[in-house]
């Protein structure tokens, strides 16, 4: 006979956050590591440690994507690897003084995407170096790399292209 | 529609007022309030209701997976058939045309379609945080990510297409929060100056705090019925007249730079020289108004619309959204504010409820609180369901809603009638 009518759980000392008793609101906390694969796209972030940026053409129509997918959207065709300019220009941007909590302690800070000629898409990135003031549609930038590289795609940004 | 579909009707519509948190309930019991609020109008009982649609977006917001069923249960609706839909910012919309769907198919006779978000499990923060997961993770998330700076970039390039200026912006956030005053389920009823928008804090250039809508716990229900069904449950049901629905590439780095797909009222030489959508338009917005257009036999929308709820998560995209459903052509967008027509009292009201801006965005529910307000507008019953008849369009015989998601991935176009 197994059985113990004075089981007991072992009392521990870890309590709870408790936020409000009515209604009764406490923390709860979650966490988790992904094992995130690259895959079909994983030239492209190996690349950036090469400070090349990697686009896609289409074998078949001949599109050209600034930010590569290995199937064409346009005619469903594969794609291949394709070299970008690292020089090209301001489509649109922004500068962001609030954002998700990961990048809160980074604001303020730009977004733009970027044209390149003979590509038909874009490329949206980061780019520092200039002021809200200062960015303007059109304006001339240039692809930099981190050299100790993060493994995504923050290891290209943008910087303006003139001339000091 | 490729056949004839049975015809739908919309019968009854419950919502829950709208906060920033409300703790004192959680999802369930919130759809339950709306679900009730709903059957008890239109007098129906649980033997009616033939089946249901969830309609949620996150499942992070509350780390409770299968929340559908939990509310189906908590309703008394198991063990009849149900599914969730979701579709970002679009989940309502896209929900609220599944329910369509079940009862056109012939599958049902009723359906009850009810949406729900809790997002204020989480701080304002780790919300944006969620949020952005719904843009590419590879390529768009890390850079930093957060929707207002992706909008915010199309607002810029839309400026600089057409000359729309921040003070065009700013008089959607003064009109929808006004009309919000008047809204006793709206979540941030304010009267406004465009001076005040533009002195808020900003957010992401050039959109301040005020041109961007906030997170919001709520729900909504909209009980959706056959022709036979609909004139037994009351004299005045609503025709689901036509439904529409648009897509478009997740980043959006991948939008193409073509011609404008155009609605009956418009003609290629309006538009010599438009790259489109690129990144100032929303290519889904259009291709799911001329859809819904096409169905309901639309060719002049804003003498044939009297009155539209449309997804205002940002002043700007109500404005790029007067253009996609064709109210004005394309870069008049501005001009359309500044000349008063979506103002309560204009040529045609839009979004007389508030908006997302100011009734609130609990994202499963926003596109059937859509339904439901515009449902009470085409029964002329706001003065029942608001207790004030500031609100009613007079004239409201046939409205547009419209749902939308993260940078025009999904849209949604669903074109309203009052049966009588
Ligand atoms: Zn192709």
């Amino acid at each position: 006979m197994t059985l113990d009518p004075n089981a007991k759980l072992p009392e521990t000392e870890e309590g709870t956050v408790v936020y409000n008793t009515d209604p009764l609101i406490v923390r709860s906390h979650y966490e988790i590591d992904y094992i995130h694969s690259y895959a079909q796209d994983s030239e492209f972030f190996r690349a950036l440690g090469r400070k090349k940026l990697m686009g896609s053409k289409c074998k078949k129509c001949g599109y050209v994507y600034a930010t590569p997918r290995s199937h064409c959207m346009m005619c469903g065709a594969e794609t291949e690897w394709y070299e970008l300019p690292l020089k090209g220009r301001v489509h649109t941007f922004t500068t962001c003084y609030f954002s998700g909590e990961e990048f809160l302690n980074e604001t303020p800070f730009n977004l733009v995407m970027v044209e390149f000629d003979g590509v038909n898409s874009l490329f949206m990135s980061r780019l520092i170096g200039a002021e809200t003031k200062d960015i303007y549609i059109g304006m001339p930038v240039r692809a930099k790399f981190r050299r100790n590289l993060k493994m995504n795609v923050t290891d290209v940004y943008f910087v303006p292209d003139v001339e000091r | 529609m490729k056949e004839k579909p049975r015809n739908v009707y919309m019968v009854a519509g419950g919502v829950t007022k709208f906060a920033k948190a409300s703790p004192e309930m959680d999802f369930r019991l919130r759809v339950k309030k709306a679900f009730d609020y709903a059957m008890n109008d239109a007098g129906l009982t649980l033997a009616d209701i033939d089946g249901s649609v969830a309609s949620y977006f996150s499942d992070h917001f509350q780390r409770q997976l299968m929340s559908g069923i939990m509310v189906q249960d908590y309703l008394g609706l198991v063990p009849k058939p149900s599914k969730r839909i979701e579709g970002g910012g679009a989940t309502g919309g896209l929900a609220f045309q599944a329910g369509y769907e079940e009862i056109a198919s012939g599958r049902m006779d009723t359906v009850a379609v009810y949406g729900f978000e809790t997002m204020s499990h989480v701080n304002t923060w780790k919300g944006n945080e969620f949020i952005a997961l719904a843009s590419d993770t590879n390529f768009d998330y890390p850079i930093g990510g957060f929707y207002t700076g992706y909008y915010a970039m199309m607002a810029v390039r839309h400026m600089y297409e057409f000359g729309t200026t921040v003070e065009q912006m700013a008089k959607v956030s003064v009109k929808n929060h006004g009309n919000a005053l008047h809204n006793p389920y709206a979540q941030s009823p304010m009267k406004l100056t465009v001076e005040d928008v533009r002195n808020a804090p900003m957010v992401s250039y050039p959109l301040t705090r005020l041109d961007v809508c906030a997170m919001s716990d709520g729900a909504a229900v909209a009980i959706l019925a056959s022709e036979d069904k609909a004139f037994e449950i009351t004299d005045h049901p609503v025709l689901i007249k036509g439904i529409g629905t648009g897509t478009d590439s997740m980043r959006l780095a991948d939008r193409p730079f073509g011609e404008v797909p155009l609605l009956p009222n418009e003609k290629p030489s309006d538009y010599k020289g438009l790259k489109y959508p690129g990144v100032h338009s929303f290519r889904a917005g259009r291709m799911a108004a001329k859809e819904a257009y096409e169905m309901a036999g639309i060719t002049d929308p804003i003498n044939e619309i009297d009155l539209i709820e449309l997804h205002d998560a940002y002043t700007s995209s109500e404005i790029q959204t007067y253009e996609d459903l064709g109210l004005c052509k394309y870069g008049e967008g501005g001009q359309f504010i500044d000349e008063g027509k979506p103002e309560l009292h204009g040529k045609i009201p839009v979004n007389p409820s508030g908006g997302l801006l100011a009734a609130g965005h609990p994202v499963g529910a926003t596109g059937i609180m859509q339904a439901v307000f515009m449902f009470w507008q085409l029964q002329h019953t706001v003065k029942k369901h608001f207790h004030d008849d500031y609100l009613q369009v007079p004239n409201a015989k046939r409205g547009l809603i419209h749902s939308h998601a993260g940078t025009g991935t999904y849209v949604t176009v669903t074109i309203m009638e009052a049966a009588k």
